[in-house]
């Protein structure tokens, strides 16, 4: 007979252990649609790495790539840790895009250090309120968030539309329908001469900091990861488990708008409906690898992001389609979701007719 | 053309019947995961999946209904992968969900990209034809709406009856309801847990799969990137709508149905005043809303989202 039942304690090598060897087997996974394609899999495999750690230009870009994925793990990590399934970052990230393309185009005018906070901040807010309403109608009418959230990922991306070809067109912009450029003073600064690698990577860093030590340290983060591991017994210990999932919500959707702002103010200038290619959703595989940790969104992020760099690298160089990145983000998953099973429960043999 | 005369007109209900045909593939095929505890939130990659695998099936030579035969068995095969994950594994149903999705996604976008490397327009199959069945066809009004619809939405309405009298008539219904309920007391009849939710999850999954299919093999004759476009998301909502009933489920469906083809319709009328987003996003917010509605009263499947582990009460 066999058994399944959990270990007494993961010790930290598997929870350190496991989320790399399942990043490591999904990339060597790759190698059997990279084979179907017919191309040659060492030539691609150097073809990623030369992507990734071939010149300065190609590590800044990946660096570039995985800021606002720091900014979206962040985000399903503060919502899973409560058990709040945001799946709407990539909503909340076009909310908060919006609201700086709204703020920052010339409707306010001042210097840098006044102009980007303002910026961030209306950012965040625009993304809080994304998550505040699937949190709001989660606690008061039982609506739940994994559908909510994942439809307003949709009405938000047509909303984003119709602001570009109404209000927020730009009427420079030939026709097309984007917004009108963030006005230098809004503009984050470069870190590099050259580069396109944005402060936004400092804000993301430091973002992952103050979450770490609010998960970890603080009065809110002990309540906010009691609800997440048991609504019940928190509830019966005086904890407002409505109070907690709401404010878990609003600094979950804050963040991910400010992957917005990050993406707009830092990267492209202005906003149009192409400004993520999917980072919400990426973000639920980052935190995932992260094992929820908020320091480890910062390196789970950095491994998505080469494993997208490297890919695009490939792919121009062998014509093996990109999609190829799309197809180990999404093994990556399920591997670490696996190998986090290894690491909770052992399989052990009884004898037959004891259990 | 006032709203009235939209509504009494038969290619209106018959727009609502080919709206609504993927869906009533996707809401059963949840419906059925559901009932037996396990949240499938892969729909909208399997329908990706199924869309892609039908097509590329008849694209390859297959016939249309073996086309339908590949994409329910590329439908359970991604389905088998969550069951294994959430089943036996006990992992998190939304996660592993969201992971199938994103798999059954990658692999067909790669494997439609790898196989048409370079097309400017996408190649077309012979689809699904209306049936246009001599006389019944001919009929005022139900003629136009129900007998000249391709075999698919037939199929899809057949499968609402077939999943409602197994679940509801047959021993095997009657264990899949129980195993979404109360597992343990399945368990003490000794039938296999695993055995039962596994078979459920493959089975929905599959019909799942045939939704998406219905996309490129009836409603269009060519497959596009994205063109599943939350499809699947609005089945989840519409599960929990229906209350986890086929026959409601077929309603949910047909309302929504109706809602989206009146909303194209209310468009043309008014498309001069109302940006045309404002329909676009319609069906999504119509789905939330439909969601709040029925949500304080919804009557979950007792074991939904609950793993279940042998030899552990």
């Amino acid at each position: 007979m066999i058994r399944i039942e959990p270990r007494e304690a993961p010790s930290r090598w598997w929870t350190i252990g496991v989320p790399m060897a399942s990043a490591l087997l999904a990339l060597l996974l790759a190698a059997i649609p990279l084979m179907a394609a017919g191309a040659n899999v060492f030539e691609a495999y150097a073809h990623m790495a030369k992507g990734i750690f071939g010149s300065t230009f190609a590590f800044t870009e990946m660096l570039t790539r995985a800021t606002p994925l720091i900014f979206t793990g962040l985000a399903a990590t503060l919502a899973f840790r409560a058990k709040l399934w945001n799946i709407g970052a990539e909503g909340q990230l076009y909310l908060g895009a919006m609201a700086a393309v709204t703020v920052g185009t010339g409707l306010i005018d001042a210097p840098s250090l006044i102009l980007i906070p303002i910026i961030l901040l209306a950012g965040a807010a625009a993304g809080a309120a994304g998550m505040a309403g699937p949190a709001y109608l989660k606690t008061r009418f039982g609506a739940d968030e994994v559908v909510t959230t994942l439809l307003l990922n949709f009405i938000i991306l047509i909303f984003l539309q119709m602001m570009l070809e109404g209000p927020l067109k730009d009427p420079m912009g030939m026709g097309w329908p984007q917004s009108e450029p963030i006005v230098d003073n809004g503009i984050l600064p470069q870190l590099m001469p050259r580069m396109r690698l944005h402060a936004g990577l400092i804000i993301a860093l430091v973002a992952a900091a103050i979450a770490h030590v609010m998960l970890s340290n603080s009065v809110w983060g002990f309540k906010l990861r009691a609800v997440g591991e048991n609504a019940a017994a928190a509830l019966h210990a005086g904890i407002g488990v409505k109070r907690t999932m709401m404010s878990a919500a609003i600094v979950s959707g804050a963040v991910a708008g400010i992957a917005g702002v990050s993406e707009v103010a830092g990267l492209r200038g202005y906003l149009t409906t192409d400004l993520s290619p999917g980072f919400g959703y990426t973000g639920i595989v980052v935190a995932m690898l992260a094992g929820l940790s908020p320091i480890g969104v910062v390196i789970s992020a950095v491994f998505i992001a080469s494993v997208f760099v490297g890919a695009d690298t490939m792919s121009r160089a062998m014509g093996v389609s990109s999609y190829l990145a799309d197809l180990v983000v999404a093994l990556s998953l399920i591997c670490v979701l696996i190998g986090g099973f290894i690491a909770r429960y052992r399989i052990t043999r009884t004898n037959k007719g004891d259990a | 053309m006032d709203i009235l005369q939209i509504l009494i007109s038969d290619s209106f209900w018959a727009a609502a019947l080919r709206i609504a045909t993927p869906l009533i593939f996707g809401v059963l095929g949840a419906l059925i995961c559901e009932r037996s505890g396990v949240l499938n939130l892969g729909i909208e990659g399997i329908f990706a999946a199924g869309a892609m695998a039908g097509w590329m099936a008849v694209w390859l030579g297959a016939g249309l209904w073996g086309g339908l035969l590949v994409a329910a068995m590329v439908g359970g095969f991604f389905g088998l992968i969550h069951a294994i994950l959430t089943v036996p594994l006990g992992l998190s149903q939304h996660v592993s969900g969201l992971g199938v999705t994103m798999l059954a996604t990658s692999v067909s976008y790669f494997t439609y990209r790898t196989a048409l490397p370079q097309v400017s327009s996408p190649p077309k199959i012979e689809p699904f034809q209306p049936l246009d069945i001599p006389v019944l066809s001919e009929l005022p009004f139900i003629g136009p709406v129900l007998f000249q619809q391709t075999a698919m939405t037939w199929l899809a309405l057949f499968m609402v009856a077939l999943v409602w009298w197994v679940l509801n008539r047959t021993p095997l219904g009657l264990a899949i309801r129980a195993v979404g309920d109360n597992p343990d007391a399945v368990d003490a009849q000794g039938l296999s847990v695993y055995g039962l939710r596994i078979g459920a999850i493959v089975a929905g999954s599959a019909l799942m799969a045939l939704g998406g299919a219905f996309l490129t093999m009836s409603a269009f004759d060519s497959f596009f990137f994205g063109m599943v476009n939350g499809r699947g998301w609005i089945c989840i909502a519409l599960v929990i709508f229906a209350s986890w009933r086929p026959g409601k489920a077929l309603l949910g469906a047909l309302l929504f149905g109706a809602f989206d083809a009146f909303q194209v319709r209310l468009q043309t009328e008014v498309g001069a005043f109302v940006p045309s987003q404002v329909f676009l996003m319609a069906p999504y917010v119509l789905s939330i809303f439909a969601l709040v509605i029925v949500a304080r009263r919804a009557e979950y499947p007792g074991a939904l989202l609950k793993p279940w582990f042998k030899g552990q009460r």
